[in-house]
């Protein structure tokens, strides 16, 4: 029984004897393998892109919002939009369940914000003093809306860095005026900088206290209701207390939408998981036309090397032994290339990690060992049928060359 | 000891039926050095292979030290050729990726033996060939002569009972050839292997103790020293 280590060093030798051939192969091996490497590595970024922006907002948060919006099947009513507004009066009831921390109402509206001859249209968040907390806000400059009432309408305003740029240059911002719509405000802090957080750019937002919001956009109703829940364990309690809250304030219609935050980074999880099996899956495709080019490429050497092979049966080496040589031959090839492959993809998905630093594009254990797994798979499975047909040849027509 | 019973090889080509060996009968005593002649198609080789076990009789049958190998697996078939078997070829047959030495080590790279013990062995098999300076060689680094000494010592590395030769001499020059003869018949000689060497050649089939004649596949001639008959 020839030993392994004889097998191996038999087959490289062989694999040295052509350098071209084996070179080529190697390189398709490589580029399939990189390929999957590479992609997986972008599609788990940008998954932990995005669910890092989920949780920068706080696993405790529910958003409340206003409309019935039906998840779990069912038939939505034909009659669409009979909800109820969502009034800050729902807002400061939701402290009435013990499981909440802290409550937000929200208001959006856009506005024309002007000092003096310069002005810029900005989205005006009403919110409430609760609003720094729940969304971990720190302010580079002055403080934030004044704790206390949500009902009163006091005309102060927090402002983004960009608008505080655009409106006062070089200048202190803290306490001057500022004309958002037909009404003026005085400016008592600058937000500081928050790198990322979904959806809204603080940086370019006018927060003004909520009551003066719905004045300014006129209206009574809600945006939305931020709720924080005690801890983590309480969010499903919280929830349950904030529909039967609403429900009783809206004569027994459950009129509202909760949102918990784990949800929706859940759901965001599925969805980035499944795409990026996907987009791994279409690059495992390369590794399909690599085992095949492995197979022409050991069908040529395997008609090359009838004499060989002939020769080796006469030395004593059966047909199975013949088989295994050439099988190896293929694993070593795909080895290799995969190996080569799986460097040149951690390089890359670093160097796109290095110049795109918020896409955490490391690519993930399991993809590299899939990918050198189904490299060395389809290797191995396409050199199948030259090695088979290595272990068939005759070795008196082999041999009989002169 | 080589007893062949009534073999026969017939090949089926394009319809045709082809005779390679009709009727073979042959006995082959340990140590003895036979010749096999005949023009060529006269199923000389055929007789050769059945003997190496690379082919297989399609009638009749086949004992080697008074077991019937045509029956045996491929796998048991290899086993014989491994243990008791050297070949050596007109166009010497050596891998050439590898050198001289590697060429020697490769059946019992094949055979499983131990790095250590091969070692030895391809560097006794050398020196008593007188290639020592030349291990390190590959074979397009080698005289015809050369190589075809390179081929007796991969055949004798595993301590064979018989040296199967078809034509050893045929791409050789005349100096070279007899050398390699003389190599054969010294193994022969000195060891008790049994030689036997396939060749159109009447002056190189003349310096076996016995020979045989083949045409159409069978045995016209048998020409045995005293005492042994076919």
């Amino acid at each position: 029984m020839m030993r392994f280590a004889d097998t191996v060093a038999f087959a490289t030798r062989a694999l040295a004897g052509n350098r071209l051939r084996t070179s080529l192969t190697l390189l398709a091996m490589a580029i399939g393998v990189a390929a999957v490497v590479v992609l997986t590595a972008l599609g788990d970024g940008a998954r932990r892109y995005v669910t890092g922006e989920f949780a920068a907002l706080g696993t405790h948060l529910l958003i409340v919002l206003p409309g019935r919006k039906e998840t779990t099947g069912g038939i939505p009513p034909i009659t669409g939009e009979t909800s109820r507004d969502l009034t800050i009066d729902d807002a400061l009831a939701l402290y009435r369940s013990r499981a909440v921390a802290r409550v937000a109402p929200m208001n959006v509206g856009e506005a024309q914000v002007s000092r003096g001859s310069r002005e810029r249209d900005v989205v005006v968040l009403g919110a409430t003093a609760e609003f720094l907390e729940i969304r971990h806000l720190d302010l580079a400059a002055g403080r934030f809306l004044p704790e206390g009432s949500a009902r009163q309408a006091r005309p102060v305003c927090v402002i983004g860095r960009t608008i505080r740029d655009a409106l006062f240059g070089g200048e202190d911002a803290l306490g001057e005026w500022v004309r958002v719509g037909d009404r003026r405000f005085r400016v008592i802090g600058v937000v500081a900088q928050k790198g990322r957080s979904i959806g809204v750019d603080l940086d370019e937002m006018v927060i003004i206290p909520v009551a003066s919001a719905q004045a300014l956009f006129n209206t009574p109703s809600l945006f939305r209701i931020l709720v924080e829940a005690k801890s983590r364990e309480a969010v499903e309690r919280t929830k349950h207390d904030i529909r039967t809250i609403i429900r009783d304030r809206h004569e027994g219609e459950e009129d509202v939408t909760v949102i918990t935050q784990d949800s929706v980074l859940g759901a965001f999880d599925r969805i980035f998981k499944a795409l990026t099996l996907t987009v791994a899956g279409i690059a495992g495709i390369s590794l399909l036309v690599a085992g095949i080019l492995v197979m022409n490429v050991m069908l040529v050497s395997v008609s090359q090397r009838t004499a060989e092979i002939g020769l080796l049966k006469a030395l004593g080496a059966p047909a199975r032994r013949i088989l295994a040589l050439f099988l190896v031959e293929a694993a070593l090839l795909s080895l290799l290339g995969a190996i080569i492959g799986v460097g040149v993809g951690v390089g890359a998905s670093w160097m796109i990690w290095r110049m795109f630093p918020v896409l955490p594009s490391t690519p993930p254990l399991w993809a590299i060992a899939a990918a050198v797994a189904v490299a060395l798979t389809t290797g191995v499975a396409f050199a199948m049928l030259p090695a088979r047909r290595a272990a068939r040849v005759d070795p008196v027509q082999s041999l009989a060359g002169r | 000891m080589i007893r062949l019973q009534s073999l026969q090889r017939v090949f089926r080509v394009g319809g045709q039926t082809v005779r390679a060996l009709d009727d073979v009968n042959l006995e082959v005593d340990d140590g003895d050095y036979l010749a096999v002649m005949g023009p060529s198609g006269s199923g000389k080789s055929t007789l050769l292979n059945i003997i190496g076990l690379l082919d297989r009789p399609t009638g009749g049958r086949y004992l080697l030290d008074r077991r019937d190998v045509t029956t045996l697996s491929d796998e048991e078939q290899a086993s014989v050729r491994r243990e008791n078997i050297g070949f050596v070829f007109q166009s010497y047959h050596l891998v050439p990726r590898l050198n001289a030495a590697q060429n020697v080590e490769l059946p019992l790279v094949l055979a499983g033996v131990e790095p250590a013990e091969r070692k030895a062995k391809v560097a006794a098999m050398l020196d008593a060939l007188q290639l020592s300076n030349r291990a390190g060689h590959r074979p397009d680094q080698l005289s015809g002569g050369q190589r075809q000494r390179v081929a007796i010592a991969r055949a004798m590395t595993m301590d064979p009972t018989m040296i199967l030769a078809d034509e050893p001499t045929g791409n050789l020059d005349r100096a070279s050839g007899s050398e390699v003869i003389d190599i054969l018949e010294t193994l022969n000689r000195e060891r008790g292997i049994t030689l036997i060497v396939v060749t159109h050649d009447p002056e190189l089939g003349g310096r076996a103790s016995s020979q045989i004649a083949m045409v159409d596949g069978r045995i016209s001639l048998d020409h045995r020293p005293e005492g042994v008959s076919a």
